[in-house]
């Protein structure tokens, strides 16, 4: 589904991954860990289209179509979907309003009938109610005055509305206690399906306690140092990046 | 930013829907101002002896008036011995029933999307048609006279209630006010009236469509609402006006007077023809309109939508006089292109404890100049007065300008003003959030303009605010709605 | 075209007769630009209230007088009434001047580091003229503003600081400005000149103040030109008498990577505007503070510009009125971002408080923005004090005086705290302090 080959990006000038190859296919799970400043976000922006993030090098096929040149829009219609690690908060426009918008917008590009606003509000109640979100989060602006979980809940809750086919979850994980990241691997387990892939970029294993990838990779200044399953999750865990000869800029952050 | 500058080009070749010219013989004065064009004026509309001895002395006022420089507007000088001061469809005298309407007017209104037949079995709205200098029908006039309420056209008014008119007019707009009210007084030719009698919540809405159709001709409609003790009145006007290359004049005054515990809502959904995306033609819309809370825990709401005209230059204000009276200006003003928009409210505090809110959003495409400019005045005698303001300016491009200018004046110590400003574009982390999402550029800045008017679209009455919404949206789109 | 019904004239008619005595009248290029600005300063005659500048505040009381020169003293005031004025535990290079004039027995300019002059503006014009002419002959020397085109046609003296590159200067340099209000009404027009070279530091005081009462009128000009990466700290005391008069004007620019940091504490005086002008080149941070208070039947008047004619710059104004009496406040400030000046980062914001019911503020902050690409806001309130907060004070014992007095010192003190300098919070504190304790009488 996705070929990235020898991916070389740049930001404001300055190399920021530096070569990377990773192939997911329908129906797996991959992780991307790696320490802060290594490049992860730069990854989650660079596939989802956002301006200031070139690629200088390098190759990115999305079902064989050479997704660098697709608009931001045109890929989410196409089923990329980005969970961002901090959501921007959009003043006076209504979460659901948003959401209705956005939706029906992918269905016109997949050929299906818009939704009327009755059947759009069964479907989202459908769906609130397996990630747990309060309804009344929805009649709020988008993401303004959303706690730190609130937003991220809502990130899956969109993705669950919008059902891409391929999802980046950036840092979704961060932020939320035990219960919220519980609800949180719920939503995401539930897209799990043989023509979907996922892309969770994590700091920390403990998402990946809750949805189990297919493959688990680190990332660090730029590259791939290793790969392995989801054992290496683990080992990361234990020792963690020092143990792999990395430095974790977070501390020091 | 290439999204936002796309989308913002895109907008620039926004088409003005509004921009046909129906084909109406007209009757004309000659053109140019003098005494004898107000006594053509005010012989034409059968008036009394008292009202053109007011016309006259506002003509007389006006000649030692300079036109007023100060707004944060540029136009070329209007010569205004070169503009016709009155214009009226020739149909004989005015139709007594709608039937009677040349089918051509009525053609008209319906393109506007303002149909006057069905509207008074539809909606629960009713509307004066005022067409270049003239009120040509006012819908459901006897449902609302059963109830004691009066809505007629301003001529009307001055031959049926003449002691209504003669107590009220120029008591809020005095004809010496300023350079554009007091042309007004002396040629002003139709607008709404409207009287709401004691204790009476008016049960409909009441709207005025103005639509200017005659060249080189000026619009200097007047409006006057008296809403008596107790009684609640919400009260709407739309405009629009042919495409043309000439700019044309449009100089209304509108009163507003509430007694005793009542209440005036006024919304203004403001679409006079912009001017072309290089600035020519449109517009100039110098308007005075002032509300006055006389009575005692009375309240005048303004919202207004403005979208069109070439120049705007207008601050619905509200004097507050009665006691625990309440003042509001919730504004959206939207240019694009060439366009000028120099607007903003003054809120007079009197009457103890004494309460305004002002809210304006203030959004700039193109080269065009977006100015909000305010008065606060806490007087000595205003115990206990509050204001809050709050004032956000949106700009979209980086050749358009937004300016806000308040002038904030206390006089009494027990008085609370708080005024709060912000100027921003859309930022780059919005708009790549709600592409991501699967939304077009160009709907993503819609969206995101939407929200930032919300405050201001949820103060117009329900039937107005998807249409207000769609304005704001076309204005800055391009697209035919 | 105004019709004169002010003094203006007779200012006109003393240039005259004067010019031939003013400080530097050798030198043909101050003559001319002497000339010049009584030209201006008669063409455009005082300001009134029609001007939108000038709207609030209004200058017939000023303009009913004809003021003569200041004269120079020799001798009259002392350096104990010098240190009145001073900042304690704060050595500083200290010029003083009085009724305008520099007065070196009073002065205490101490050692300097090389590289920086500091000296009288009449001095400076009888030994190194070439270093004044550039910096008064500027382009938009006398802009539009008619006491600033008087103050050029009569300067006498002020203060030169120049700081050549790379030089940071530790102590502050002192500018204490005295006068002695005899009978008869006198002005002064003090002119400094301040010149920061690429990469060089100061900070300077500028204080105004009357060891005695007395009906005078200062009319005050400082140039302040900063180059490349230049800081500047600039704290004023304006503690004229209260029968003065006090008008001043601070202009300053901005080049690339300076950074400008001005405090004005405004407590004297029966009519006193302070007027900050600020162009800011790119990359510059612009700072200004204030706080300004009133009782009796005062009238001060805050005004600044800020000029983003640059990209990428900050700026941060934040000024405070406490007005008693019958005392009027002004604060107008604008904000200006050009077309070019994107990544312009500007906030604004302006309080006041009345403590009495016949005390006024008049309050414009002004935005005027040509640029999409910035962040820029404005706020302003003004009320009573918080009856909640003086309510929880009195619960706990204080009486009515008291809680009010501390309200407002916190008032005032949450701003003077933004002050760098330790030994600076503590004298403009002090300066707030004296005249809070006459609130209550």
């Amino acid at each position: 589904m996705l070929k990235i080959r020898n991916l070389h990006v740049a930001v404001d000038g300055k190399e920021i991954l530096r070569g990377i190859t990773l192939d997911v296919n329908a129906g797996e799970v991959h992780a991307i860990m790696g320490p802060n400043g290594s490049g992860k976000s730069t990854l989650a922006y660079l596939l989802a289209g956002r301006e200031g993030y070139a690629a200088t090098e390098g190759e990115i096929l999305y079902d064989g179509r050479d997704l660098l040149a697709l608009e931001p829009e045109e890929r989410a219609r196409e089923g990329v979907f980005l969970g961002f690690q901090y959501p921007v908060e959009i003043p006076g426009v209504g979460s659901m309003n948003f959401l209705k918008s956005a939706v029906n917008a992918v269905r016109k590009h997949r050929g299906q009938p818009e939704l009327d606003a009755m059947d759009f509000l069964k479907l989202a109640r459908q769906t609130m109610k397996l990630l747990e979100i309060d309804e009344a989060l929805l009649s709020r602006p988008l993401n303004v005055g959303f706690s730190g979980g609130e937003k991220k809940r809502n990130e899956v809750f969109q993705m669950a509305m919008l059902e891409p086919r391929l999802a980046i979850l950036d840092e979704t994980d961060s932020g939320l206690d035990v219960d919220a990241l519980k609800v949180v691997a719920k939503g995401i387990n539930a897209l799990r399906g043989e023509t979907r892939a996922i892309v969770l970029i994590t700091h920390y294993q403990r998402l990946l306690n809750y949805v189990v990838p297919d493959q688990v990779h680190v990332l660090a200044d730029g590259r791939f140092v290793k790969s392995g399953g989801k054992e290496l999750a683990l080992e990361i865990e234990d020792q963690g990046y020092a143990a792999l000869g990395l430095r974790d800029n977070s501390a020091a952050a | 930013m290439v999204a936002i500058a796309e989308s913002v080009t895109s907008l620039t070749e926004g088409e003005y829907k509004y921009g046909f010219v129906s084909n109406v013989e007209s009757d004309i004065a000659a053109c140019g101002l003098s005494e004898d064009t107000v006594r053509f004026i005010s012989a034409k509309k059968d008036e009394p002896e008292w009202l053109l001895a007011w016309r006259l002395k506002a003509l007389r006022a006006w000649t030692t008036m300079k036109e007023p420089s100060w707004a944060r507007v540029d136009y070329s000088p209007i010569d205004y011995q070169d503009v016709y001061y009155y214009a009226a469809p020739k149909s004989g005298d005015r139709p007594k029933s709608l039937d009677e309407i040349d089918p051509e007017l009525l053609r008209t209104y319906e393109k506007l999307g303002i149909p006057l037949k069905e509207q008074e079995v539809l909606a629960g709205v009713a509307v004066d048609a005022v067409f270049d200098s003239v009120s040509v029908a006012t819908t459901f006039k006897d449902k609302l006279a059963e109830l004691g309420v009066i809505f007629c056209s301003f001529s009307e008014a001055v031959r049926e209630h003449p002691e209504l008119v003669r107590r009220y007019l120029g008591s809020v707009v005095p004809y010496t006010d300023n350079f554009f009210a007091t042309l007004n007084s002396a040629v002003f030719s139709d607008g709404s009236f409207v009287y709401v009698p004691k204790g009476l919540r008016c049960p409909m809405e009441l709207s005025t469509y103005f639509r200017i159709n005659a060249e080189n001709t000026g619009q200097f409609e007047r409006t006057l609402i008296i809403a008596d003790e107790g009684s609640y009145v919400s009260y709407l006007e739309g405009c629009t006006a042919p495409m043309r290359d000439e700019n044309q004049l449009h100089a209304a005054v509108v009163e507003l007077i509430t007694h005793d515990d009542a209440q005036i809502k006024y919304s203004t959904v403001q679409n006079w023809y912009p001017g072309d995306k290089n600035g020519k033609g449109g517009i100039y819309n110098f308007v005075t309109k002032r509300g006055i809370c006389r009575g005692r825990n009375s309240k005048i709401s303004w919202t207004q939508v403005e979208t069109g005209s070439a120049i705007t230059w207008k601050y619905p204000s509200c004097i507050l006089k009665g006691d625990y009276s309440v003042g509001e200006f919730y504004s959206v003003a939207v240019t694009n292109n060439y366009q000028q928009a120099d607007t903003g409210t003054k809120m007079i505090h009197i009457g103890k404890h004494t309460r305004s809110t002002i809210v304006s959003k203030g959004i700039s495409a193109g080269h065009a100049q977006n100015t909000y400019r305010g008065l606060v005045r806490m007087t000595p005698s205003a115990e206990g007065a509050r204001n809050h303001t709050q004032c956000d300016a949106l700009l979209l491009g980086d050749r358009c300008g937004a300016h806000t200018v308040p002038y904030i004046e206390v006089k009494n110590n027990t008085a609370r003003v708080e005024h709060e400003a912000t100027t921003s574009k859309i930022s780059d982390d919005q708009l790549f959030y709600c592409r991501q999402r699967g939304l077009s550029a160009e709907d993503s800045v819609n969206l995101i303009v939407n929200g930032f008017c919300k405050q201001v679209l949820q103060n117009l009455p329900m039937e107005f605010a998807v249409e207000a919404q769609k304005l704001v949206g076309i204005s800055l789109e391009g697209s035919v709605g | 075209m105004a019709a004169k019904t002010d003094t203006s004239e007779a200012y006109v008619h003393r240039f005259a007769e004067a010019k031939a005595t003013l400080a530097g009248h050798g030198l043909p290029w101050l003559a001319g630009l002497r000339e010049r600005a009584i030209e201006r300063f008669a063409a455009l005659g005082f300001p009134t209230r029609r001007i939108e500048e000038w709207k609030f505040t209004d200058l017939r009381a000023l303009t009913r007088t004809t003021f003569s020169p200041a004269p120079r003293l020799a001798n009259g005031v002392t350096g104990d009434a010098v240190g009145r004025f001073l900042p304690a535990d704060l050595p500083s290079h200290l010029l003083v001047f009085v009724n305008g004039h520099h007065r070196a027995d009073l002065s205490d300019v101490g050692e300097l580091p090389a590289g920086v002059r500091l000296c009288g503006l009449a001095e400076a014009l009888a030994e190194a003229p070439e270093l004044l002419e550039e910096q008064l002959c500027r382009d938009g020397a006398l802009d539009g503003h008619a006491p600033l085109a008087l103050n050029t046609a009569f300067m006498t003296d002020g203060a030169v600081l120049m700081l050549a590159r790379g030089v940071a200067l530790e102590r502050p340099v002192h500018l204490l400005f005295l006068a002695t209000g005899d009978e008869a009404p006198a002005v002064a027009h003090p002119r400094n000149i301040i010149v920061a070279e690429a990469a060089s530091r100061a900070t300077v005081i500028e204080t105004y103040a009357a060891p005695a009462a007395g009906a005078y009128w200062t009319n005050a000009v400082t140039d302040i030109v900063m180059e490349a990466d230049a800081s500047v700290r600039h704290v004023k005391v304006q503690a004229e008498s209260h029968d003065a008069f006090h008008l001043a004007v601070t202009r300053v620019r901005l080049a690339k990577g300076s950074a400008y940091n001005s405090f004005v504490a405004s407590v004297g005086g029966r009519l006193a505007r302070n007027e900050i002008t600020a162009v800011l080149g790119e990359g510059v941070e612009c700072r200004l503070g204030g706080v300004y208070l009133a009782r009796g039947r005062q009238h001060l008047d805050t005004t600044t510009l800020i000029d983003h004619a640059r990209p990428a710059s900050f700026s941060n104004e934040h000024y405070r009125g406490v007005l008693d009496d019958s005392a009027h406040g002004v604060f107008q400030g604008k904000i200006i971002i050009r077309p070019d000046a994107q990544k312009t980062d500007a906030h604004q914001l302006n309080k006041n408080l009345l403590l009495s019911r016949t005390a006024h503020v008049d309050t414009k902050p002004e935005l005027e923005i040509h640029a999409d690409d910035v962040k820029c806001s404005h706020g302003a309130a003004t009320g009573a004090l918080d009856a909640e907060a003086l309510f929880y004070l009195r619960s706990r014992g204080l009486d009515t005086d008291l809680a009010q007095r501390l309200l407002i010192e916190a008032f005032v003190g949450e701003i003077i705290d933004e002050v760098e300098t330790t030994a600076l919070r503590a004298h403009l504190r002090r300066v707030a302090a004296a005249w809070l304790t006459q609130v209550n009488k």
